[in-house]
C-alpha cells in the first residue's frame, strides 16, 4: 500500500507478550502463539495455554485466511482514521474455532460485506520512530481466476 | 422451593436523584451529594445512620465525566462513620456494586449502605462532543493502546457502539432481526420519556425520525445511543430486619444474578448474539421460586437498544432470538402493555445515568410513587438490570406489604 493511502491508526504498544503478532506483516505472515502439547492457538496473548495451563508456547504462523462472524459500516467520525464508511469486523481465523480477531475489512465496497465471508490477511506498515506495527487487516479471498 | 439465599437478607429502603440533565456544568461531587442526602432522607434515615458505601466505578480521571466521585469523596464530605466500603469497576455491571452492598448486609458488616453512581460525561464532552473525549484525546501524542484497547483501537473501533453494533448485525443475521424490530426500544423510551420531569430528551419520536436519524455503526442509528449527560443516582441498601425502622416497607430484593461464564472480553465472547446477561440472568432464576411470567415491569439497560434486546432474551422474557418478534409494534412493552420496560425513558431518552436510574426507577414504580408515568394496577414484581458486553448484574425485586 503506498503510504500516502496509509490512514492514521492508534498504534499499540509493544511487549515481548505480544509483539510476535504485531510485527509478523515484515514477513506477510499473521503469528499467533500456540501451544506445543495440545495444540490450541492461544489468543489474546498469555504465557500459559488455557486448555491444559502448560507453558510449552511457542510463536507459529497461520494461513492466514479468516471467515467473517459479524461486521458493522461504521458512519461516525469517532477520531482520525480510515475513510469513511469504514468496515469493522470480527474474524475468525480458519485454524481454530473461537479465535478471533477484531479488524476491518479493507478492499471490498462496504455494502458487500457479509456474514460468513472467506478472507484473508494484508497487512499495513506503520512506522512509529525507530520501531514499525503491522497492522493486520482483512480482504475478500479471491476465488481462483479473479487474481 | 429455592434455598433461602443471602440476599433476601437485604432490601431497598430509599432511593434519590439529583437533578439530570444534558450538560448541567455543576460540581459532579454536589451532584451526588444531591443523590445521597435524597436517598436517605428518602429511607427515612439520617447520614448517622450509614454504615456503608458502595459505587461504581470509584475514583476515575478518563474518560472524561465518566466519575462524578468516589467512595472517600462522599465518606469525607457527609463526614461518615464507615463499618464497610467499596469502590470499583471489576464488578458485575454498574449494579454490581448495588449487589455488593446486598452482600454485606447479609452477612452483617453494615446495616445501611448508601450506594451511588454520578457522571457528568454531558459536561466533559462540552460542545466539541465526542471527540473530546476518545481514547488517547484522539491519537495524538504518541499514545499507545495497550489491554483489551490494543484490540479496538488499531482498527478505529473505539466506541462500544461499535462492539454492540456487531452483535447486534450478528443477532439479525441469525434470527431476522430488524432495524424496525430494534427501533421499538428508542420509541418506547422516548414515549416513556415524556412523562419524567428529569427525562433529558422528551419531544415525540416516529419511527419515521428513527429510520432518518443518521447511522452511528450499522444497524445502530444515533436513536440506538444513550445520552450523555451529568446527575447523580443513590440508593441505600438495608438489613431486611431493620424495616421497623423505616419511612416506609421497603422494596425486597428476592435475587441477584452475576455469573459472567463466557470469555470476558467484547470480541471473544462465544455467543456473539448475546452477552455477559445471558449468564447472569439465567443465575439469578436459580435463586427464586418466582419466574419470569411473574414479573411485571422490567428496567433493563439500554446503553445501546440492542442490548435491551439481549437482556430480554437473558431473563427469560422471551426465548433466544425472540427478542425482535417481542417487541414488534411495541404494545407488549409499553407502560400499559403485559411487560412496561425502561418507564422512566431509559437512557436512550432520560440520559445515561449508567445503570443506577434502572434500579431507581424500578424501586419508585414498585412504591407507587412514579406520578404521571405510574404503571397502572400496581406492579409488585420487578426486575433491574445494567451492563452491556462481558458486564452484566441484575437484581429481581418485589414489593413488601
Amino acid at each position: 500500500m503506498p503510504e500516502s493511502d496509509v490512514p492514521f491508526r492508534i498504534l499499540p504498544r509493544l511487549s515481548d507478550r505480544n509483539r510476535h503478532f504485531w510485527t509478523g506483516g515484515e514477513d506477510g505472515e499473521l503469528r499467533f502463539l500456540r501451544c506445543q502439547d495440545d495444540g490450541a492457538y492461544v489468543h489474546p496473548p498469555v504465557t500459559r495455554c488455557p486448555r491444559c495451563y502448560g507453558k510449552n508456547l511457542k510463536v507459529e504462523d497461520v494461513s492466514g485466511r479468516a471467515t467473517v462472524l459479524t461486521y458493522s459500516v461504521n458512519h461516525q467520525p469517532w477520531m482520525p482514521g480510515p475513510e469513511l464508511p469504514y468496515v469493522v469486523a470480527i474474524v475468525e481465523i480458519v485454524e481454530q474455532e473461537g479465535v478471533r480477531l477484531t479488524t476491518n475489512i479493507v478492499n471490498c465496497p462496504v455494502d458487500d460485506v457479509r456474514v460468513g465471508m472467506p478472507v484473508r490477511v494484508v497487512f499495513e506498515e506503520h512506522v512509529d520512530g525507530d520501531e514499525s506495527v503491522w497492522i493486520p487487516l482483512f480482504e475478500p479471498l479471491k476465488t481462483d481466476g479473479e487474481q | 422451593m429455592a434455598k433461602e439465599y443471602a440476599e433476601k437478607r437485604a432490601v431497598i429502603s430509599g432511593v434519590g436523584q439529583s437533578e439530570v440533565g444534558r450538560r448541567l456544568y455543576r460540581d459532579p461531587l454536589d451532584l451526588t451529594l444531591d443523590a445521597c442526602l435524597a436517598a436517605i432522607e428518602d429511607a427515612g434515615l439520617t447520614p448517622a445512620d450509614i454504615d456503608g458505601i458502595a459505587t461504581y466505578p470509584g475514583v476515575m480521571d478518563q474518560p472524561p465525566g465518566f466519575s462524578g466521585a468516589g467512595v472517600v469523596d462522599v465518606q469525607d464530605a457527609l463526614r461518615l462513620d464507615l463499618s464497610w466500603y467499596t469502590g470499583g469497576l471489576e464488578l458485575p455491571g454498574q449494579l454490581g456494586s448495588v449487589i455488593d452492598a446486598v452482600l454485606a448486609v447479609a452477612c452483617d458488616l453494615a446495616t445501611h449502605v448508601l450506594c451511588f453512581r454520578s457522571v457528568y460525561e454531558g459536561s466533559a464532552q462540552g460542545k466539541e462532543g465526542r471527540a473530546a473525549v476518545m481514547p488517547g484525546g484522539g491519537g495524538g501524542g504518541g499514545f499507545r493502546a495497550s489491554g483489551f484497547m490494543q484490540w479496538t483501537l488499531p482498527f478505529a473501533a473505539p466506541s462500544a457502539a461499535i462492539w454492540i453494533a456487531m452483535f447486534a448485525q450478528r443477532h439479525f443475521h441469525e434470527f431476522g432481526t430488524t432495524r424496525e424490530q430494534l427501533a421499538q426500544i428508542a420509541l418506547n423510551a422516548r414515549k416513556n420519556a415524556a412523562l419524567n420531569p428529569n427525562g433529558v430528551y422528551r419531544d415525540p419520536m416516529t419511527m419515521d425520525d428513527y429510520l432518518a436519524a443518521r447511522l452511528i455503526s450499522t444497524p445502530l442509528c444515533l436513536y440506538d445511543c444513550d445520552v450523555p449527560c451529568d446527575g447523580g443516582t443513590a440508593v441505600i441498601v438495608s438489613r431486611a430486619d431493620t424495616a421497623p425502622d423505616l419511612r416506609r416497607p421497603p422494596v425486597q430484593v428476592e435475587a441477584v444474578g452475576t455469573a459472567l461464564r463466557g470469555r470476558p472480553s467484547w470480541d471473544q465472547f462465544d455467543d456473539l448474539t448475546t452477552m455477559a446477561c445471558r449468564d447472569a440472568g439465567t443465575q439469578l432464576w436459580t435463586r427464586t421460586d418466582l419466574k419470569p411470567a411473574d414479573v411485571q415491569l422490567a428496567e433493563m439497560y439500554d446503553g445501546f437498544s440492542f442490548i435491551t434486546m439481549a437482556w430480554l432474551e437473558a431473563m427469560g422474557f422471551c426465548g433466544r432470538g425472540e427478542s425482535g418478534p417481542f417487541v414488534e409494534g411495541g404494545s407488549r412493552i409499553a407502560r400499559d402493555g403485559e411487560l412496561p420496560l425502561n418507564t422512566h425513558g431509559g437512557q436512550l431518552s432520560s440520559g445515561r445515568l449508567h445503570g443506577y436510574g434502572f434500579l431507581h426507577e424500578a424501586c419508585v414504580q414498585l412504591w407507587g410513587e412514579a406520578g404521571d408515568r405510574q404503571v397502572p394496577g400496581g406492579p409488585e414484581v420487578g426486575v433491574a438490570a445494567a451492563g452491556g458486553g462481558p458486564l452484566a448484574g441484575c437484581l429481581l425485586l418485589t414489593r413488601r406489604g
